[in-house]
């Protein structure tokens, strides 16, 4: 099976660990090969945690830089970061709203703007779908539903073979009960923004 | 129930390799376990606790790794399956005890698992552990993915039963923190009940036994070497005239890069998963078909060494490379693009390379250094030794935990740190001799990790510093693990005492002691110029939960904070403090009602009075 690399980066406490459980409990449920790992080490303390995922048929669980396919960020100054882990073919999905980092709340760093950001990341890349998730998670109940809109992005590029229904069902499955519903519309919010963006 | 008990043989799981380990575990039968926790073992640690609540598994947080490893020496002694779970650095603590337990043996298996850290994502050096199979005579076994994390986990009980030797498990980071698709196997019989049978010409280790168990030893290493060769473990993949030799998870970015580079027919590899003894046999009928072999393992040139010796005893000359310029490198970790450069440089195959896209004409981004939490404790009780020491001349000797991130600007608290409990040993050696002031930070777990001792031998040589023991109630770096200072009934855990610090320092003879709020900041800054004052060995405990472990407790009582319209922006709180629960917009500082937890530290620093409750807001 076609080797899929998947980069999901975002700052602790965005959720990012419960996206990486759920596109590989779907992955599981499809009965395509995944492996994943991530740092989380300082994730309490405001750092950025940072989760690899391959689909396919490989062996590492690990990506170098220039090697993802798919970059999805949870933040926008954190998918400037790690746009080093991707190439010309990479597709790039973001959330627009900001958290920026203590630094810049203190003065102490300029956040990068955001539109000339996106032109630079268009340009490089094969495709950005470039969204306010924060917004689609709040219409769809919650506003930590921002991984699961993400996820709904990620899955409308048809770049990693895991079909939404597969996804949904691990939504299901293994996020918590009273979430489940805001979790599923807020996947199907960012799957229709990801069409949008087409 | 816990889902690493799920009874379902067959049942695909998708589990963390530090899961699949406690799995493993627990397939072999393991009934007792016992650790000091340590990222990346963490998790492995962490499950056993939960599951020792619910079954007969025996389960404790040791107070250091040396004495977790004497706890399951004992109870793997009386023929009862033990594990003993630490991070790589946990192995020098516990060496003195691993070094002659080796000697002694054991009666039923025992598995001393050590994570190793290669690039040091969480820890203070990325020494290679497999030396230590080296040092002591151990069997030496490391997976290369998850689901053979839990396979070996299990032989390896086995392989210790055999040979009635510990055997040491040795994981990486990326063993520990990946996760993937794990097939469960039956569960164990567990039998918690030991007994103990005395041979004290076996056991009890003065010389004259020692001589003869040392015998013993090299014995068993030999049997060792005769499994080594013969293992499942140490095996050969696909042929050709090229070789390469990898063990853990550099064999997953080999087997990528030969996939890669299309080059499977021309190349064969030896995988080592029992790597000490290492199997000279297999290595040497493995050399005589190469012309030319590269070894691709992370940190030191453990097996390359063992290569090379193998290599010359069977008189062979083949180019045997590994570490090098232009080879692998001995720092930090592996990731498959380094390694698949390196194996097309040395055997000389062209390819392209994935181009990173241009990251020069991107915009600078602000840093995201990991920051104490909003209300954290620690952040208190270093501005109130700040004020306490202003214009003193001041060594801050610190430890291991949340507060060595108060090294960072604008606290900068902190000078020197080696390891768990350096912060007061080295206290002794700068107070000696130098005339600055010497305050030792420590916290509550570390303390009873390992800085009591210094502290007995501080009192003990009247040396002249402050300790400040940072007591936040629990291990809090490594995710809120107890600790002998930790009331567990809080937790709702019976069968557990709790140990005072106030008591234990003052019986150790300190003569000036004092407990300090740290959230009370004058009353805080008087207690620790008074403690300063005082010549000979003073401590300090500043006590206050630690705000993450009181919100899981829902003892969180403080209300959020504002900043009214008295502020006159003189942005003390931010430039002394930096607690991330503060911002600017428009050129005033303001507080995230969200993040703030009430500490009101903030509150009392402000020169103009301006912070104030939120709920006194119209």
């Amino acid at each position: 099976m076609e080797t899929k690399r998947l980069i999901i980066v975002a700052v602790g406490g965005q959720g990012n660990l419960l996206a990486s459980k759920v596109l590989g409990e779907a992955a599981l449920l499809s009965g395509v090969p995944v492996r994943m790992s991530e740092i989380h080490g300082m994730a309490q303390r405001g750092g950025v945690v940072e989760s690899a995922i391959i689909f396919g048929d490989a062996e590492s669980t690990i990506i170098s830089d220039g090697e993802a396919d798919l970059l999805v960020s949870f933040e926008p100054s954190e998918t400037l970061r790690a746009l080093k882990r991707c190439n010309s073919n990479t597709v790039v999905i973001t959330n627009l709203s900001p958290l920026p980092p203590f630094t810049v709340a203190i003065g102490k760093g300029t956040y990068p703007d955001l539109s000339e950001a996106q032109k630079l990341i268009r340009k490089k890349t094969a495709r950005l779908i470039a969204f306010d998730a924060v917004k689609l998670a709040a219409e769809a109940g919650n506003v930590m539903a921002v991984n699961m809109a993400l996820v709904g992005a990620l899955i409308q590029t048809g770049i990693i073979p895991l079909s939404a229904e597969n996804v949904k069902t691990a939504i299901r499955t293994r996020t918590k009960k009273t979430f489940v519903d805001i979790n599923l519309k807020a996947f199907d919010f960012g799957y229709k923004a990801a069409e949008k963006e087409n | 129930m816990h889902k690493l008990l799920t009874d379902q043989p067959g049942l695909e799981m998708l589990l963390l390799g530090n899961e699949a380990i406690a799995r493993g575990a627990l397939e072999a039968g393991v009934a007792f376990a016992s650790t000091y926790p340590g990222t990346p073992s963490s998790e492995i640690s962490l499950n056993f606790f939960q599951i020792s609540k619910e079954c007969n598994l025996y389960f404790e947080y040791s107070t250091n790794e040396k004495v977790a490893l004497e706890v399951a020496a004992a109870a793997a002694n009386s023929g009862v399956r033990s594990m003993c779970i630490m991070k790589h650095v946990g192995m020098n603590v516990a060496a003195d005890t691993l070094m002659t337990l080796a000697y002694v043996g054991v009666k039923a298996g025992l598995v001393i698992l050590t994570a190793d850290d290669p690039f040091m994502f969480s820890s203070q050096n990325e020494q290679d552990n497999r030396y230590y199979g080296k040092l002591s005579g151990l069997p030496i076994i490391e997976p290369s993915s998850v689901s053979e994390a839990k396979e070996m986990t299990a032989a390896a009980f086995a392989l210790s039963e055999k040979l009635k030797e510990p055997v040491i498990l040795r994981t990486t980071t990326r063993i520990n923190h990946s996760t993937a698709a794990v097939k469960l196997s039956d569960i164990g019989q567990r039998k918690p009940a030991g007994d103990f049978q005395k041979d004290p010409f076996n056991l009890v280790t003065v010389p004259a036994v020692s001589r003869k168990l040392h015998v013993k030893l090299l014995e068993n290493i030999s049997k060792a070497e005769e499994l080594s060769n013969t293992s499942e473990y140490n095996f050969i993949e696909g042929s050709g005239e090229w070789g390469i030799i990898c063990n853990g998870v550099s064999r997953n970015y080999v087997l990528d890069a030969i996939s890669d580079l299309a080059i499977k027919d021309k190349i064969k590899v030896l995988r080592i998963g029992f790597s000490h003894p290492m199997p000279g046999k297999i290595i040497k009928s493995f050399l005589e078909g190469c012309s030319k072999v590269l070894i691709a393992e992370e940190g030191e040139p453990f097996m390359e060494e063992a290569v090379k010796a193998f290599a010359q005893e069977a008189g062979l000359t083949l180019p045997i490379a590994g570490k090098g310029k232009s080879l692998f490198s001995r720092l930090y970790e592996f990731d498959p693009a380094m390694v698949r450069k390196t194996i097309a440089d040395f055997f000389g195959i062209s390819y392209t390379q994935k181009k990173s896209v241009e990251t020069a004409d991107i915009p600078e981004i602000p840093q995201r250094p990991p920051n104490l939490c909003a209300g954290c404790s620690h952040r208190a009780a270093f501005y109130a030794i700040k004020q306490a020491t202003k214009g003193m001349e001041t060594i801050y000797p610190t430890d291991i935990g949340c507060y060595t991130l108060g090294f960072l600007p604008p606290l900068s608290m902190g000078d020197f740190l080696i390891c768990m409990g350096s912060s007061v040993g080295t206290s002794c050696g700068f107070s000696q001799v130098t005339d600055k002031k010497v305050i030792a930070l420590i916290g509550d777990s570390t303390f009873f990790h390992s800085g009591v001792s210094g502290l007995i031998n501080a009192v003990f040589n009247n040396h002249d510093f402050t300790l400040v023991i940072l007591d936040n109630r629990t291990t809090a770096m490594t995710g809120h693990q107890p600790n002998p200072g930790v009331d567990m009934k809080e937790l709702s855990y019976d069968g557990y005492n709790q140990i005072s610090i106030e008591t234990l320092v003052k019986a150790l003879g300190v003569q000036h002691v004092s407990v300090i709020r740290p959230y009370n900041i004058k009353k805080s800054i008087t207690a620790i110029r008074e403690a300063i004052e005082f010549k000979g060995v003073s401590v300090i405990i500043a006590q206050e939960k630690c705000s993450l472990y009181a919100k899981s407790l829902k003892q969180l009582r403080g209300k959020a904070f504002f900043v009214s319209d008295k502020c006159k922006n003189h942005k003390d709180c931010i430039n002394e403090l930096a607690c991330p629960a503060f911002f600017i917009e428009e050129e005033k500082v303001g507080i995230n009602p969200s993040l703030c937890v009430g500490c009101a530290v903030c509150a009392q620093i402000c020169p103009e009075h301006a912070i104030l409750p939120l709920k006194n807001k119209d």
